[in-house]
C-alpha cells in the first residue's frame, strides 16, 4: 500500500518508477536475456568471470528485493497483518455493522453479541466508528507522507545539485523547520487554522520533510560525482532526465525507507493531536479522536473496551510499518550481494 | 554517419578538397588553458590561494589523430580531459573546436548542444560510468532518442551496431550493469559515447582501472575504432607504454604544464627533459638481460600545486638542476627536431639526451 502510493506519486511526478518494477523494459528483456544465458559464453575472454553469475543474472531486481523481503518473517508478518487493517479500512462501509455516527444502541455498553466492541457514552458503536477511524488515520498518515515526500525530494534534489547558494539557502531553511519545538507548531497551526482532517494533513506534511530533504541531499551530492551522472552531462542531456531519471531512482530505496518511518510518525501525530482536541474534530472518529474519551477517569477505570481498541490499533498498525521498514532497508541495499 | 568505409567512398571530389583543406586546421586547440581551484580557510571564509592544476597549456590535436596525456597522479591532465568535454570551465584559456571557440557558445545553448555531442568521454572507472538502476538498452538508447539521432523504431537497430562494434553480443541489452565485467563494462562506455556520433573523445585512463590482459583488448578495440570511424582521440594516462600504443603525438605533463611535446615515436626514442626520461626507466623491461640495467629513479616528492617551486617546477627533483633552473621558468622551445619535438628544459640537452 505504501509502495504502492509512493510509487504513484512518483510516476504522476513523471518520474521513471525503475527500481520499482524493473520497468516494462525489463519485463521485455528479461525472457531474452535469460533465453540467450548460454549464447554469450565463451565469445570473450572476459565473459568468463561473468559465466557464473549468469544463473542469477536474470533475476530482476523487483525479484531480489522480494526474495531478500521475504527473509524477514516479522516483516512479511506485519505486512499481511497491515494489508488486513487497510483492506478492513478501505471496506468500512461494506464491513461496518452500523453507521458510525448513528446512535444504534444503549449508552456506554460493555462488548455484546450485537455491538461486539461495545458502544460509547451516546450509543454509537465502538466497531464500526473503529473502522472508520482507521480509515481517516491511515488516509491522514499517507497523504501527509506523500505531501512531506514531494516537498523532500525536490528541496533536496535541488540543494544537492546545484549546491552552493540554492544549497545554503534551502538547508538552513531545512534546519529552522527542524529546530522548530514540532509538537508546538502543529498545535499553533491546528489552532490558527480551524481543526479538521485536511488541515491535519497539510500542517504534518509541511512540517515533516526536513529529514527527507536531507537525506535525498546528501544522496544526490555522491551521486552528482559519479561518472554515470558525469557521462549524461557530457551527453548534453537536459537536467530534468539528469534530475529525475537518473539521479532519483538511485535514491528511491532510501527514501521509501525514510517514509515508513514518517508515515508511522506522522499516524501517531495525528492520534495525538486529536488526543488533544485539535486533530480530527468529532463527529468524524479517528484513531486519536476515539482515545480522547480516555481523557476521563470514569472511561479509564470501567469502561476499557472505549479506549483498548483504538489504543492497540496504533500501536500494531505502526510497529507493521516500521518492521517493514526495517526489512526494506535491508531488501533495498544494492550493496548486499545476497 | 560513423560507417567510415561506406561514407569515404561516397564522397565527391569536391567534398575531397574540402577535407584536405580541413585537414590542416587541428580538430582540437587548446591555447594557454588555465584551471585554478580556489582553497578556502581562515576563520571568516574566503579565499586562501589557488591549486593550480593546470597552469597556462597549449596544444593541439589533428583530425583522426591520438594525444597521449601523461604526467603523474595530480598534474591536471585529467582535468584538461574534463575542460576540453565541458564538464568543468577553464579558469582561463581557450579551447578551439573545429575552428569556434567554445566560450563563445556557451551563451547560445542550441549550437552548445550540437557542438556537445561532437566531444564525448570514455571514463577511468568502468564500474561507476553506467547507471546501476538502468539496462543497457535505456542507457544506450536515450541520449540517441534526446538528440534525435535515431527515433522509437530505428534505435533499436542503432544500438545493436553499435554493440557489434564494440565487440558485444545483442543479448546484453536487457541486463543490467552489474551483470557484467569491467572490461565489458568499457565496451558499454565506449558504445554510449559512440551512440552520439563524435568526432573527438576524451579518454580519460580507460584501461588503468582494467585487468592487464583485458587493457590490450580496449587498446585495440579504440585503435581499430578511430580507423573506421576516422575518430580523434585524446588519450590521458600514465602508463607510457598504453599511452605510446595508441598515441601519435605525447604531452609530457608536471605539476599543470607541458614539460615535454611532441611525436610519440621521437620522444620515446629520444626523450629531452629528465622529468620524461626518468618516466621512461621508470617502465619495467620484461627482459632478463636487462637486469643490470641502470636506473635512475626520482627522489623526492611530487611539488604541490598550490605553492609550485619556484622557477622550473621540476627542479627540486631534477638532477641535473643548475642556478638558472631555479630562477628562471623554463618555456617549451623547439629541440632536435624543429615541429616534430619540443622540450621545456634548457639544459638537459647538454646532458646526452
Amino acid at each position: 500500500m505504501i509502495l504502492r502510493e509512493i510509487d504513484r506519486k512518483f510516476q504522476h511526478k513523471g518520474v521513471s518508477t525503475t527500481v520499482m518494477d524493473g520497468t516494462g523494459m525489463g519485463k521485455r528483456f528479461g525472457k531474452k536475456a535469460a533465453a540467450s544465458v548460454n549464447g554469450i559464453a565463451g565469445y570473450d575472454r572476459e565473459n568468463k568471470s561473468n559465466r557464473q553469475q549468469n544463473d542469477i543474472g536474470s533475476e530482476s531486481y523487483l525479484q531480489t528485493v522480494i526474495r531478500r523481503f521475504r527473509r524477514h518473517h516479522l516483516a512479511a508478518f506485519s505486512l499481511i497483518v497491515l494489508a488486513v487493517i487497510v483492506g478492513a479500512a478501505i471496506l468500512a462501509p461494506v464491513i461496518a455493522p452500523y453507521d458510525p455516527n448513528d446512535i444504534a444502541g444503549p449508552f456506554a455498553e460493555g462488548p455484546s453479541k450485537e455491538f461486539w466492541l461495545g458502544t460509547d457514552q451516546i450509543g454509537r458503536d465502538v466497531l464500526s466508528r473503529l473502522l472508520y477511524a482507521t480509515r481517516v488515520s491511515l488516509l491522514v498518515g499517507v497523504m501527509a507522507t506523500l505531501i512531506s515526500t514531494v516537498i523532500g525530494v525536490l528541496l533536496g534534489l535541488v540543494a544537492g545539485y546545484f549546491g552552493g547558494l540554492a544549497d545554503m539557502v534551502i538547508m538552513r531553511f531545512t534546519d529552522m523547520v527542524m529546530s522548530f519545538p514540532y509538537i508546538l507548531l502543529v498545535l499553533v497551526a491546528a489552532a490558527v487554522f480551524k481543526p479538521g482532517m485536511w488541515n491535519i494533513i497539510l500542517i504534518l506534511g509541511f512540517v515533516d520533510w526536513p529529514g527527507i530533504a536531507r537525506l535525498v541531499r546528501g544522496n544526490v551530492l555522491n551521486l552528482r560525482e559519479t561518472n554515470f551522472v558525469k557521462g549524461n552531462i557530457v551527453a548534453g542531456m537536459p537536467l530534468r532526465h539528469i534530475l529525475f531519471s537518473e539521479i532519483l531512482p538511485n535514491t528511491v530505496a532510501p527514501i521509501l525507507v525514510y517514509g515508513t518511518s514518517v508515515l508511522a510518525l506522522s499516524i501517531l501525530d495525528e492520534a495525538a493531536l486529536s488526543f488533544l482536541g485539535q486533530g480530527v474534530q468529532p463527529p468524524t472518529s479517528s484513531l486519536g479522536n476515539m482515545l480522547n474519551g480516555a481523557q476521563s477517569l470514569t472511561v479509564l477505570t470501567t469502561q476499557p473496551w472505549l479506549w483498548i481498541p483504538p489504543g492497540l490499533l496504533i500501536v500494531v498498525v505502526v510497529m507493521a510499518i516500521n518492521f517493514i521498514g526495517d526489512a526494506l532497508r535491508d531488501a533495498l541495499d544494492p550493496n548486499s550481494g545476497r | 554517419m560513423y560507417c567510415g568505409v561506406s561514407e569515404g567512398s561516397a564522397r565527391s571530389e569536391v567534398e575531397e578538397d574540402m577535407t584536405v583543406e580541413k585537414e590542416n586546421i587541428p580538430l582540437i586547440r587548446v591555447e594557454d588553458l588555465k584551471k585554478y581551484y580556489p582553497v578556502r580557510g581562515g576563520i571568516i571564509t574566503h579565499t586562501t590561494g589557488y591549486v593550480k592544476a593546470v597552469d597556462g597549456v597549449s596544444f593541439s590535436v589533428k583530425r583522426g589523430q591520438t594525444l597521449g596525456l601523461v604526467g603523474e597522479s595530480g598534474c591536471g591532465k585529467s582535468t584538461i580531459g574534463r575542460q576540453l568535454v565541458g564538464l568543468e570551465m577553464p579558469t582561463e584559456g581557450r579551447i578551439y573546436y573545429d575552428g569556434t571557440d567554445l566560450s563563445l557558445l556557451q551563451k547560445n545553448r542550441k549550437q552548445m548542444r550540437a557542438v556537445r555531442t561532437k566531444l564525448q568521454m570514455i571514463f577511468q572507472d568502468p564500474y561507476s560510468s553506467l547507471n546501476p538502476r538502468k539496462h543497457i538498452y535505456e542507457i544506450l538508447a536515450q541520449p540517441m532518442l534526446y538528440h534525435r539521432i535515431a527515433d522509437r523504431d530505428t534505435v533499436e537497430k542503432e544500438i545493436l551496431r553499435l554493440l557489434d562494434m564494440v565487440g558485444l553480443p545483442k543479448t546484453v541489452l536487457g541486463r543490467y550493469p552489474h551483470e557484467f565485467s569491467g572490461g565489458q563494462r568499457q565496451r558499454i562506455g565506449i558504445a554510449r559515447a559512440l551512440s552520439l556520433n563524435p568526432e573527438f573523445i576524451v579518454c580519460d585512463e580507460p584501461v588503468s582501472a582494467l585487468d592487464v590482459s583485458i587493457q590490450a583488448q580496449i587498446l585495440n578495440l579504440l585503435k581499430e575504432l578511430q580507423k573506421e570511424l576516422g575518430l580523434t582521440l585524446l588519450f590521458v594516462g600514465h602508463g607510457l607504454g598504453a599511452v605510446n600504443y595508441v598515441s601519435d603525438r605525447i604531452a609530457v605533463m608536471y605539476l599543470g604544464k607541458i614539460v615535454e611535446y611532441g611525436d610519440a615515436k621521437e620522444i620515446f626514442n629520444h626523450p629531452v627533459h629528465p622529468y620524461t626520461r626518468a618516466l621512461l626507466e621508470a617502465v619495467p623491461i620484461p627482459d632478463p638481460s636487462e637486469k643490470g640495467r641502470e636506473r635512475r629513479l626520482l627522489q623526492g616528492e611530487i611539488g604541490s600545486s598550490s605553492c609550485p617551486p619556484e622557477g622550473c617546477r621540476f627542479h627540486p627533483r631534477c638532477p641535473y638542476a643548475t642556478v638558472q633552473c631555479r630562477q628562471e621558468e623554463p618555456i617549451l622551445q623547439e629541440v632536435r627536431e624543429a615541429g616534430v619535438h619540443m622540450a621545456a628544459c634548457p639544459v638537459a640537452e647538454f646532458h646526452g639526451a
